[in-house]
């Protein structure tokens, strides 16, 4: 048995040797290409994938459904397009988070402010006053902060009605009440917005000059946010603190006041007639940053308030210099200077 | 109970606008607004087809769910209506609506445009059925008088079918058996979630 192998002709050994290498080769040629096979396999199976998916019928409904154009006779917006999928997202967001969030970002800054007030009381004036005052803002500055700051709580309060009126107002107006004050927000909120934002820009041109930030800022923030969450701390301060600079200036009247705008004038249709896509983009971002600016604004009429003796720079024009020294140092050191 | 559907058989729609006509002159639309459309797709190229779309009076009716007044309500028949005396004219409607069905008759310098106008399937409206206040602001109320949408009772092919959901997809169904394919409920799967 196994004559075959025990030949030992040099002819028989070759033989042998010529076989174990064309298998050899044989095997490592199939060992690399019969898994490519897969490639021929799916490649084939995609060619015929590809010609099933093009059922015309189905992409042509599938491209309707994604809002593709057409012709149509009836004139007007957007007349030619048969369904527009944007507006049961916008629904999803202005009903969703924009109407669900914001009301608790609103509690939380009013229940914060209240929280500071148990905590801090009113900031005091320190020490005697000596009947002495000084300048703080000449009468275009106290009228341009009146008029805006009037008109933000009519467009707060008829904006927030637009959007919050169903759920708050109807239950208590009805019906028919809510509809006639919602009628009345709607057309004082779209008259007086254009003229906001020229109180806006009037703001800005007063006030620019005394909000460029300085190396003081930095300070003012590290020392107790300005001594409003320590006491006792009066860090130096220019004619405006670091957090009036910051909040009020530039991230207010600046940005939101930029975003709210144009998003507004948008609204009012005065930047051309809008798709509609645009619009429910655009009325998301407005309400979003108007109720940033409402948050921002509590803020800002709370410290008015509750720092003895600031309110009466707003309105009389005049602060006292104990008032000055204690809370704007540095710009009373200018003002005396004349 | 009813549940009021349109379709619009895109396979038999001819464009020739008889619909938007009829609707027009049933309710004396105010100037500038069409309660219907027919918006043809392709057109003049080989696979045209039309559609004649309204108001599809939507199961959860996205115009509903966005008006600042709420003033939508939705009839037994499942036809989705408005009051036009609390309409603010505010457009939320028009954005919300997948298949831009609600139209204002005018649009002020301050994005104001007087009280939205739709399809109200000739259903009127909150006010007394056929009243004179009922025509002048909402039109016909043929569903009070016992009859059908006109735009569907005019359609010469049939191609649009307004009525009862079942009876509609039944007669439907037929077609399609008939004819061969496969069925093409248009925009149900938007308006009816079905
Ligand atoms: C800081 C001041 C402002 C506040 C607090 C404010 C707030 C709001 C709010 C909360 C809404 C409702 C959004 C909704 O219902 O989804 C709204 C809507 C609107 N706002 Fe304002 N807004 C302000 C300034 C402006 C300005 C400056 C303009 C115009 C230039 C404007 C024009 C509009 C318009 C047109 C609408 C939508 C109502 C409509 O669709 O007609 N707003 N605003
Ligand atoms: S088609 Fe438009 S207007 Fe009619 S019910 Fe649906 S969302 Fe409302
Ligand atoms: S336009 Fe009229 S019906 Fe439409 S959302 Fe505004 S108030 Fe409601």
């Amino acid at each position: 048995m196994c004559g075959f192998i025990k030949d030992k002709t040099p002819k028989a050994v070759a033989r042998r040797k010529r076989i174990v290498l064309t298998s050899f080769a044989i095997l490592l040629a199939s060992v690399v290409l019969l898994p490519l096979g897969g490639y021929l396999y799916s490649g084939l199976s995609a060619q015929a994938a590809a010609e099933e998916q093009t059922n015309p019928r189905a992409n042509y409904w599938r491209a309707v459904r994604q809002g593709n154009t057409g012709y149509t006779a009836v004139m007007g917006q957007e007349t030619n397009t048969l369904i527009q999928n944007g507006g049961q997202n916008w629904r999803q967001w202005r009903n969703g988070p924009v109407a669900n969030i914001s009301p608790w970002f609103l509690a939380l800054v009013l229940l914060s402010l209240g929280l500071l007030f148990l905590l801090r009381g009113t900031m005091k004036i320190e020490g005697t006053l000596s009947g002495r005052t000084v300048t703080r803002y000449n009468v275009a500055e106290r009228v341009i902060h009146w008029y805006v700051a009037i008109l933000f709580i009519i467009l707060t309060i008829t904006g927030l009605s637009l959007l919050f009126g169903r759920a708050v107002l109807i239950p208590i107006l009805g019906y028919s009440g809510f509809s006639d004050w919602a009628n009345f927000s709607i057309l004082l909120h779209n008259y007086l917005g254009p003229f906001f934002t020229v109180g806006v820009v009037l703001a800005v041109i007063a006030w620019i000059k005394d909000n460029i930030p300085t190396a003081t800022d930095w300070q003012w923030f590290k020392e107790g946010v300005g001594g409003i969450l320590a006491k006792g701390k009066h860090p130096h301060a220019e004619r405006f603190n670091a957090g009036e600079k910051v909040f009020v200036f530039w991230l207010g009247l600046i940005v939101l006041g930029a975003i709210v705008s144009i998003t507004g004038f948008m609204l009012i249709g005065w930047i051309g007639e809008q798709m509609r896509a645009t619009m429910q983009l655009v009325n998301v971002i407005h309400a979003v940053a108007s109720i940033v600016w409402i948050g921002i604004i509590c803020g800002h009429i709370y410290l008015g308030l509750a720092t003895e003796g600031a309110l009466q720079g707003m309105t009389r024009g005049q602060v006292s210099e104990e008032w000055a020294k204690q809370h704007h140092d540095l710009w009373y050191k200018q003002a005396k200077k004349g | 109970m009813a549940r009021m559907k349109f379709l619009c058989d895109a396979e038999r729609c001819i464009e020739c606008n008889a619909c938007v006509t009829a609707c027009k002159n049933e309710h004396e639309v105010p100037w500038g607004v069409n309660r219907r459309r027919v918006v043809v797709l392709n057109d003049g190229v080989p696979g045209e087809k039309s559609i004649s779309v309204a108001c599809m009076h939507c199961t959860d009716a996205p115009c509903a769910a966005v008006c600042p007044v709420d003033c939508f309500y939705t009839t037994d028949d499942g036809i989705v209506l408005h009051d036009k005396d609390l309409c603010i004219g505010c457009g939320y409607c028009f954005y919300a609506c997948p298949f831009g069905a609600p139209q204002y008759p005018q649009q002020s310098a301050f994005g104001v445009r007087g009280k939205m106008d739709k399809c109200t399937f000739c259903a009127g409206g909150p006010t007394a059925d056929n009243s004179d206040a009922e025509y002048a602001k909402y039109g016909r109320n043929r569903i009070a008088e016992g009859k059908l949408p006109l735009c569907a009772e005019m359609c010469s092919t049939k191609a649009l079918l307004a009525g009862d959901g079942d009876l509609v997809a039944d007669i439907y169904r037929q077609r399609v058996i008939r004819r061969g394919g496969r069925p093409q409920t248009w925009g149900w799967e938007t308006a009816y979630q079905s």
